[in-house]
């Protein structure tokens, strides 16, 4: 507790002092320490006074509850600071849910909430199916639960017809012992099938709208235990149905989807070799020393390899950074039986005796990802604590104690969680392999064109359908680099937009001779009076320099003019990572129109000027004429 | 093995309700600190059932009326565990 109490008043030191990373670095700290409900009203209290001084990514959240979830938010907005996310929390009255969900001039919706959780209880919603099960006929069984799923489904509706922000549902969750014991597994109309019944209709209907997620909300409770989640003595008195301990675990699972939803993810992970990939140190213990395999003591790392594995097929990239001897380390990676990643596995190596910070800034550099995209896996506190300090905007992901835990660390860690998963998700690791290739046969060329040229790359521009629909929403939200105005959309805001008569959505996609670098690039129109606006712009990293973005710009521009508009109109909204497209519109011959404190906006006139797409671009185009 | 529980009761106190440590002493109540509403009583108990691994009952729960109580409460709890 000493080192407790000392941090603390460290942290108001440093605060005092106007040193905003340390002290964030210093209460992310003691949130490793002791995490818990105490030190999350001192956490909160003190990022408040934090949050305009770090790069905290803001999102806002509602609760829609049947329960007590007060001692939650202080819970989940602690947590949030530390993984970066300034959590503003609206918590709906108790169990007026569907009244707030029905009604358009709710508190709910004039909160404008990014996303909204409906957390409601099995014995709120349906109490016959939680106990009054024995006395219920086959047929008031069924009933019981197409009520449900009617209620929900109409909650659904009516929310989507309100409102734009994500919805995640709690399923309902089984009583810990079925009210008929075990004769309840027995029957195909028992209690916990006819609440898993529920739970099914639910994932459908998240299916059918758009941006609905389910919390498995059973499995949850599984995870830490069933017979001590609960205290019933507070569900009575106070409505709080969850066991103290419990509550952060709740507060994770949250955060869980607040992540991936408010875009703060990692795109890469690098990850060290001793005692991380592999236990013991290669120099000292040689190639068939080090423990990796599947038996004791090697299988937790095995099993972490593995989980590192299942975020590579995510879409995640792998990048190793360790201090060792390169042809050491490559033949341990190459040869060891026991390895389940291999050096085709890493998008990026660095191993050598060099700085780690100095290592991930080059790591971040050659994937063409902003540090603050990167996770850092390293079992050495040293190194952390170097890292933390240096790089404050790297997710470092704790590992200590019992090996075997490494591989919880990595698959309960909110930084690699997804709720979609795109085609390009699946094969992004193969991109980046065909982009080293790219990039080595760069430079035996005379020119940039010639180069250019050699790349045989082909664009495709199309409107946005069902196929593409999550991946341009996916775009919007993680793309910060070649992003003109860096606006952040969910996919019910890009169908919205797609569905006026005046808007246009479209997608680039990009081919070459290497292989499909998949759908790279977005662009977002309004058209009033004699001009076309640009809305968004914004093309993945994976293909910036290589001339597609004036493809692109040049559909927009000539399709403005064949419609008989005037000029097309953009903003650059400067941020802190949008530098590479900062000279955009001033390249292709737009002139500064406005210049205020929040950028400047740019206009071509179009019977003046025409944009060409590059000729060294084979360009196809496939829009929908909208009626 | 007591007075670091008692310590501890009032680190967990000084977070939940937003005052200095200083400020803390066995006879501060609802009554001398201003954020010690219903709310924070809730999230005041389940802290130290989370800090010390315990379950207090509805009982025990109303019964805290200051920090005092509240340490004795703990401690006396914390005895009885360890049989």
């Amino acid at each position: 507790m000493g080192s407790g109490l000392q941090l603390r008043s460290e942290i108001d030191h440093l605060i005092e002092s106007g040193d905003a990373a340390g002290a964030s670095r210093r209460l992310s700290e003691l949130w490793q320490q002791e995490p818990g409900s105490a030190l999350a009203s001192f956490l909160t209290s003190r990022y408040e006074k934090l949050r305009s001084g770090l790069p905290f990514t803001s999102h806002r959240l509602a609760l829609l509850r049947s329960f007590t979830v007060e001692p939650l938010v202080t819970l989940l907005r602690a947590a949030g600071f530390v993984a970066g996310l300034d959590l503003t929390v609206h918590v709906g009255d108790f169990n007026a849910y569907p009244q707030e969900i029905l009604d358009s001039t709710s508190a709910l919706y004039a909160f404008r909430p990014d996303t909204v959780i409906l957390a409601v209880q099995t014995r709120d919603l349906t109490p016959e199916l939680w106990n009054g099960y024995a006395d219920l006929s086959h047929e008031s069984v069924r009933a019981s639960v197409e009520r449900a799923l009617n209620s929900f489904e109409s909650w659904m509706k009516a929310f989507r017809q309100y409102s734009p922000a994500n919805l995640i549902v709690h399923t309902l969750e089984s009583p810990p012992i079925p009210n008929l014991g075990i004769l309840d597994a027995q029957s195909d109309s028992g209690q916990s099938a006819a609440l898993r019944q529920i739970n099914e209709g639910l994932r459908s209907r998240c299916r059918e709208f758009r941006g609905m997620y389910l919390l498995d909300y059973s499995s949850l409770i599984a995870r830490y235990g069933y017979s001590h989640w609960h205290d019933e003595k507070k569900w009575l008195t106070a409505r709080m149905p969850i066991s103290a301990g419990h509550l952060i675990h709740v507060a994770h699972e949250w955060l869980r989807f607040l992540m991936p939803l408010s875009g703060r993810v990692a795109k890469a992970v690098v990850v060290d070799l001793d005692n991380t990939l592999w236990g013991g140190v290669l120099g000292e213990d040689g190639m068939h020393g080090i423990q990796l395999g599947q038996e004791y003591p090697g299988a937790a790392y095995q099993a972490l390899q593995r989980a590192l594995f299942d975020l590579h097929r995510k879409g995640i990239l792998l990048a190793v950074c360790s201090k060792n001897n390169l042809d050491d380390a490559l033949e341990a990676l190459q040869k060891h039986s026991g390895m389940l990643l291999r050096q085709e596995h890493f998008a990026a190596m660095r191993i050598n005796w060099g700085d780690k910070v100095q290592n991930l800034r080059e790591i971040a550099a050659e994937l063409n990802i902003g540090i603050d995209a990167l996770a850092f896996l390293d079992d050495n506190p040293v190194e952390r604590d170097q890292v933390r300090a240096a790089l404050p905007e790297v997710m470092v992901i704790e590992l200590s104690g019992d090996p075997n835990a490494y591989v919880d660390r990595v698959r309960e860690s909110p930084f690699f969680e997804r709720l979609t998963l795109s085609e390009e998700d699946r094969q992004r690791a193969a991109f980046y392999a065909a982009e080293r290739k790219r990039s080595s046969a760069g430079q035996g060329f005379a020119s940039k064109e010639d180069f250019f040229r050699s790349l045989e790359q082909e664009a495709e521009i199309a409107s946005v359908g069902p196929a593409t629909l999550a991946r341009i929403s996916q775009l919007t939200q993680k793309t910060n680099q070649f992003n003109l105005t860096t606006r952040r959309y969910s996919e019910q805001q890009i169908s919205e937009m797609a569905s006026l008569s005046d808007c246009d959505v479209v997608s680039l996609r990009v081919r070459d001779r290497h292989g499909d670098n998949g759908l790279v690039g977005v662009g977002i129109t309004r058209d009033s009076g004699d001009s076309r606006e640009i809305d968004t712009f914004l093309l993945s990293c994976r293909v910036i320099g290589r001339t597609v973005e004036t493809a692109l710009l040049s559909h927009l521009a000539e399709t403005a003019r064949a419609k008989g508009l005037k000029f097309l109109r953009g903003w650059f909204l400067p941020t802190k990572k949008n530098a590479p497209a900062k000279n955009f519109y001033a390249e292709h011959g737009f002139s500064m129109e406005r210049n205020n404190d929040e950028g400047s906006q740019w206009v071509l006139d179009l019977q003046q000027n025409h944009i060409e797409c590059p000729a060294w671009i084979k360009l196809h185009v496939r829009i929908e004429e909208k009626i | 093995m007591t007075t670091q529980s008692y310590e501890r009761v009032r680190i967990i106190a000084s977070d939940v309700f937003g005052v200095s440590l200083e400020e803390i002493s066995d006879e501060s109540s609802p009554e001398s600190i201003e954020r010690w509403d219903s709310t924070q009583h809730l999230t005041f108990v389940l802290a130290l059932e989370e800090a010390f691994q315990l379950q207090l009952t509805p009982e025990e729960t109303e019964s805290i009326r200051n920090i005092g109580e509240a340490a004795k409460l703990v401690q006396k709890k914390l005895q009885v565990a360890r049989g």
